[in-house]
């Protein structure tokens, strides 16, 4: 578990153009000076973004990803949903201060409806 | 010569990025406040515009995190992002990096501060921008907390921070204007994006405006990610603007959640004329700085 060395990866190539033009060529290849699991490594060839949630990636970092990957904005926002889902609360990094139990449950905390059906386009919209 | 401007704005992506998928009349007028926020400040005649930002991994990470970063150079490039994908065209903003360098020494006699030679704006700093010098004509000095990788700065720091930038702006003969920018309440780029807890935001631009100190600075990180998300720790950009205001009060010009924009949107600024303004930060720590220097 190296949530560090995957944001760096993210991070690096999210300001590199040279370095996006590398992972577009061999993805496998431009992870090798990071420290990773074979998990992580998976998650960012595939890409998974789902799992990379999980994993605890910021989000800051994780939809510039997205976006390379053309995954569409709602389409991010649900990919992150399903992560959480299938994998459980996020395990480290700032989201899992306080744990994640999902978007109505988090909207209850709050004293806030649940988002009805629909809500998640308009949701989808934002940032 | 003087801080003559203070104010806070909201950032976030959607604001430029989404404009044509949010509701045109809340829209229209939040951008009109924006607008107005900017011919508020032309009027004070600035020389330059420090904007104290919470960027987000454009040029700061966890290898090398500084809690305070200052911009010291002639130009900046941005957006860092693509530029269709924010809907603002990648432009070279001017600089001062003279102006920086003198900021940035005086800023050091209360706050340790990086500086940075080289910057590229995202979001958090184009966005503001794109509405208050859109022709890019007023050199910039950008200012970043960081409010994205714990640990981070606590609330008290930024307080300092902000008022160390106003012992600086006092110091220099040029006119500085100063406006923070970041959440109030938000989760951004998360499954919950789109959420806003007004009642919170309410509470927060209360104290904001009144000025309060210890109603500030009373908040924990704790609660602040669970009743206002990971973006709310971008508050330490408002009360940055409050430590720098002394005891101006302020006034919020407009405030609405704009679910698409994923943020509540924020335009207010401090009365630095009214009473408490002009005197910048109370206490004892401007004497000092005159007895260190
Ligand atoms: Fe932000």
């Amino acid at each position: 578990m190296s949530l560090y060395y995957v944001q760096k990866f993210l991070f690096e190539l999210n300001r590199s153009e040279e370095l996006q033009a590398r992972y577009r060529e061999d993805r496998s290849a431009v992870l090798d000076p990071y420290e990773l699991t074979e998990e992580e490594r998976a998650a960012l060839i595939e890409p998974d973004i789902g799992l990379l949630f999980h994993f605890g990636v910021n989000g800051q970092i994780l939809m510039h990803f997205a976006a390379l990957h053309k995954i569409e904005w709602s389409d991010y926002l649900q990919a992150m949903r399903d992560g959480v889902e299938r994998h459980g609360p996020v395990r480290e990094g700032v989201y899992a201060v306080t744990g994640y139990e999902g978007v109505d449950a988090h909207s209850a905390e709050l004293g806030q409806a649940p988002a009805p059906p629909g809500a998640a386009a308009e949701r989808a919209g934002g940032q | 010569m003087a801080l003559v401007f203070a104010g806070v704005a909201s950032h976030a992506p959607g604001i430029t990025g989404r404009s044509d998928r949010a509701d045109p009349e809340v829209r229209d007028r939040f951008y009109a406040a924006y607008h107005e926020m900017a011919a508020a400040m032309r009027r004070t005649e600035p020389d330059a515009l420090i904007v104290v930002a919470a960027e987000h991994f454009a040029n700061f990470f966890m290898n090398n995190m500084p809690s305070f970063a200052i911009g010291m150079a002639d130009f900046y490039d941005g957006p860092i992002e693509d530029p269709e994908w924010l809907g603002i065209d990648r432009v070279r903003v001017p600089g001062d990096r003279d102006l920086s360098r003198r900021l940035i020494e005086r800023v050091m006699h209360h706050s340790d501060v990086s500086y940075a030679e080289e910057w590229k704006f995202d979001h958090g700093i184009m966005v503001p921008l794109h509405f208050l010098t859109p022709d890019y004509d007023l050199p910039v000095v950008p200012a970043n907390i960081n409010c994205q990788g714990p640990p981070l700065t606590p609330l008290h720091r930024a307080w300092t921070f902000g008022e160390s930038l106003r012992a600086a702006a006092d110091a220099v003969p040029e006119r500085i204007a100063l406006v923070g920018t970041g959440g109030i309440s938000h989760w951004p780029a998360t499954p919950d994006s789109g959420k806003i807890n007004e009642r919170w935001d309410r509470e927060f631009l209360d104290r904001w405006t009144r000025n309060d100190r210890s109603a500030l600075l009373d908040y924990d990180d704790g609660a602040i990610y669970r009743d206002a998300g990971q973006g709310g720790f971008e508050i330490r950009t408002f009360v940055a603007v409050s430590g720098a205001a002394g005891g101006a009060t302020g006034t919020v010009h407009f405030y609405a959640p704009i679910p698409i924009f994923a943020v509540g949107c924020t335009i207010a600024t401090y009365d630095l004329a009214g009473p408490g303004g002009a005197q910048g930060p109370v206490g004892g720590q401007r004497t000092a700085g005159e007895v260190g220097s």
